[in-house]
């Protein structure tokens, strides 16, 4: 399904004197099966506009259109949209009720008022997908660790089969290993369903590894939208904004500044080593 | 719905209701709030009207903020000026069918109304200019004489404090776990009573469990710091009073003393 976003503005608390511009006439148009990556400083506005995408927060002004509707308007079935685009809020754990881990997966797919044998199907198709094994199904999900709650609630929106895969900073909190298991889970969750992704993060990192696309938001407006390699030429101004490029790429650019004639077009430590080593003569 | 609970919220403005001393403004919501239940005659009223527009109008929070704290209490108005219109025996002025209005029970019902408005606004008006921290480190030190009969003034101020201090918090996270579950299909406000109650599981259960959290990590802070409760505890930024201040009490006294006269002058 595709998804325009249209000269979008987004406002907290209009009309006091809290109020805040958190998007700035946005324009975004995402097709089937990307990867996408969203970045941005924190207070950026990534969680603001993800909120847009699923009905969640309504535009102050401008509009959000899901395959040509759009889903502001009076009688918008928002409950489906909700199953269709899976949005996972950062520390999604913190969401977990039921009295077990299976019970709470079924929370998603139960409100989207499917059967009780769809339901548990969906449930167990979700934590297998995330790698929770069978002996967790009945504990409490108060009881698991860190990465386990976050996989379990992962699976509660992966339960309802969506279409779009939102994912808000799912790494934050997690350590390497945590991190890294996650996100090739999403990896192989994409391939298993071809949904698209969404992942939000403000490590350029974990983006770069991933998506094929990096839309870049800076004080609620997008800087960037476009390719990894693409985005990575705007190592400077991606430094004002408190981000900056990988790690391996910064790499390149600092022996470029050191004297040696690499291409800074590099985004993985495989092309990094090949490049190196063609401009070493070996 | 919550945000609409204006009553113990802050309003951040540069005004001179903003920057007096919290002990002024307490004082000055007790008078204000006594002179509306010593008053006996519409016209006692007046003075109350005219300061509260005074004060409001020098505090810079916008009128429409106000008014937004009494859609909380709206209906317990309307029940109480209802009640009191309907069941206060006196001179009947009119009869519908076993209900009687009398002359006294539109007066008593509108002196309800006034008073009630007054109060509410009248204690916003403290709570949208003063922060919560400020307004009890005034309770503390103004009420500290109390510790002379063993009142624990500084622990009761400590609660308070750490109470008000987690309102926002709580509302913020209420709202961040309804939106997360709205996002799993979750369905708020649609349904009969039964069904809306029991939707609230998947957002109390969340909220309880983070609050206790939230305590624990407070109190583990605390104790990292080393507190052991206000015996030798000093401020980091102490009341003092300013000229303001007292101009504040002047006005006060001036009030009271309008109220008073009045008081005595219209039987
Ligand atoms: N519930 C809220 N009420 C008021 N302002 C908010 C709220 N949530 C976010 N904001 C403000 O909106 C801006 C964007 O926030 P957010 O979308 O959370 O950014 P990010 O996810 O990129 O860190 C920030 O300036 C933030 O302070
Ligand atoms: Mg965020």
């Amino acid at each position: 399904m595709s998804i325009i976003v249209n000269h979008l503005t987004y406002r907290y608390n209009p009309g006091t004197a809290m109020e805040s511009t958190a998007l700035d006439d946005i324009n975004l148009k995402i097709e089937d099966g990307e990867f996408i990556g969203l970045i941005g400083h924190t207070g950026s506005g990534k969680s603001t506009l993800v909120q847009q995408l699923n009905g969640i927060l309504k535009p102050t002004s401008g509009g959000v259109y899901v395959d040509g509707a759009d889903i502001g308007d009076d009688g918008y079935d928002l409950k489906k949209l909700r199953g269709e685009v899976g949005l996972v809020f950062q520390y999604p754990e913190h969401q977990l009720f039921e009295t077990d881990v299976f019970k709470d997966v079924c929370f998603g797919p139960k409100n989207l008022g499917l059967t009780q044998k769809e339901t548990e199907l969906r449930a167990y198709e979700a934590l297998k997908q995330v790698g929770i094994a069978d002996e967790y199904f009945y504990q409490s999900p108060f009881d698991l660790s860190g990465g386990q709650k976050r996989r379990v609630a992962i699976a509660g929106v992966l339960a309802m089969k969506p279409k779009v895969l939102i994912l808000d900073e799912p790494t934050a909190g997690l350590d390497p290993k945590g991190r890294d298991e996650l996100l090739d889970k999403l990896t192989s969750i994409r391939q298993d369903t071809g949904c698209t992704i969404i992942l939000v993060s403000h490590s350029m990192e974990d983006v770069a590894r991933y998506a094929d696309r990096i839309v870049v938001m800076h004080k609620g407006r997008i800087a960037f939208d476009d390719t990894p390699m693409e985005v990575f030429k705007h190592r400077d101004e991606l430094k004002e904004m408190g981000l900056g490029v990988p790690g391996i790429t910064e790499t390149m650019y600092k022996l470029k500044d050191a004297g040696f004639p690499v291409s800074t077009d590099i985004i993985t430590v495989d092309t990094a080593v090949t490049e190196i080593m063609k401009v070493l003569g070996r | 719905m919550l945000r609409d609970i204006t009553l113990g919220q802050y309003y951040p403005a540069e005004s001179v209701i903003h920057r007096l001393d919290p002990r002024v403004k307490l004082l000055g919501t007790l008078i204000f709030l006594t002179s509306l239940f010593i008053t006996k005659s519409f016209y006692g009223y007046i003075p109350a009207l005219l300061f509260l527009i005074f004060i409001i109008k020098a505090s810079k929070v916008p009128f429409s903020f106000m008014v937004r704290g009494m859609k909380a209490i709206a209906f317990l108005l309307v029940f109480s000026v209802v009640l009191n219109l309907f069941l206060t025996q006196g001179d009947v002025v009119f009869t519908w069918w076993k209900l009687k209005i009398t002359k006294q029970g539109i007066q008593t019902a509108g002196f309800m109304a006034i008073r009630l408005t007054f109060l509410i606004i009248g204690s916003s008006v403290m709570t949208l200019t003063t922060t919560p921290n400020n307004l009890t480190d005034g309770l503390e030190k103004g009420l500290g004489f109390l510790k002379i009969i063993h009142v624990p003034v500084h622990e009761i101020s400590m609660m308070m404090s750490i109470a008000l201090r987690f309102i926002p918090i709580l509302m913020e996270e209420t709202d961040k776990i309804m939106k997360a579950q709205m996002a799993r299909g979750a369905d708020f406000d649609s349904g009969n009573m039964f069904k809306r109650v029991k939707a609230l599981v998947p957002l109390l259960v969340p909220l309880f469990v983070s609050a206790f959290r939230r305590a624990n990590d407070l109190a583990m802070a605390m104790e990292a710091r080393c507190y052991r409760g206000g015996e030798g505890r000093t401020k980091m930024k102490p009341l003092k009073y300013h000229r303001r201040d007292a101009i504040g009490y002047l006005i006060l006294a001036l009030y009271l003393g309008v109220i008073i006269a009045l008081r005595i002058l219209l039987k």
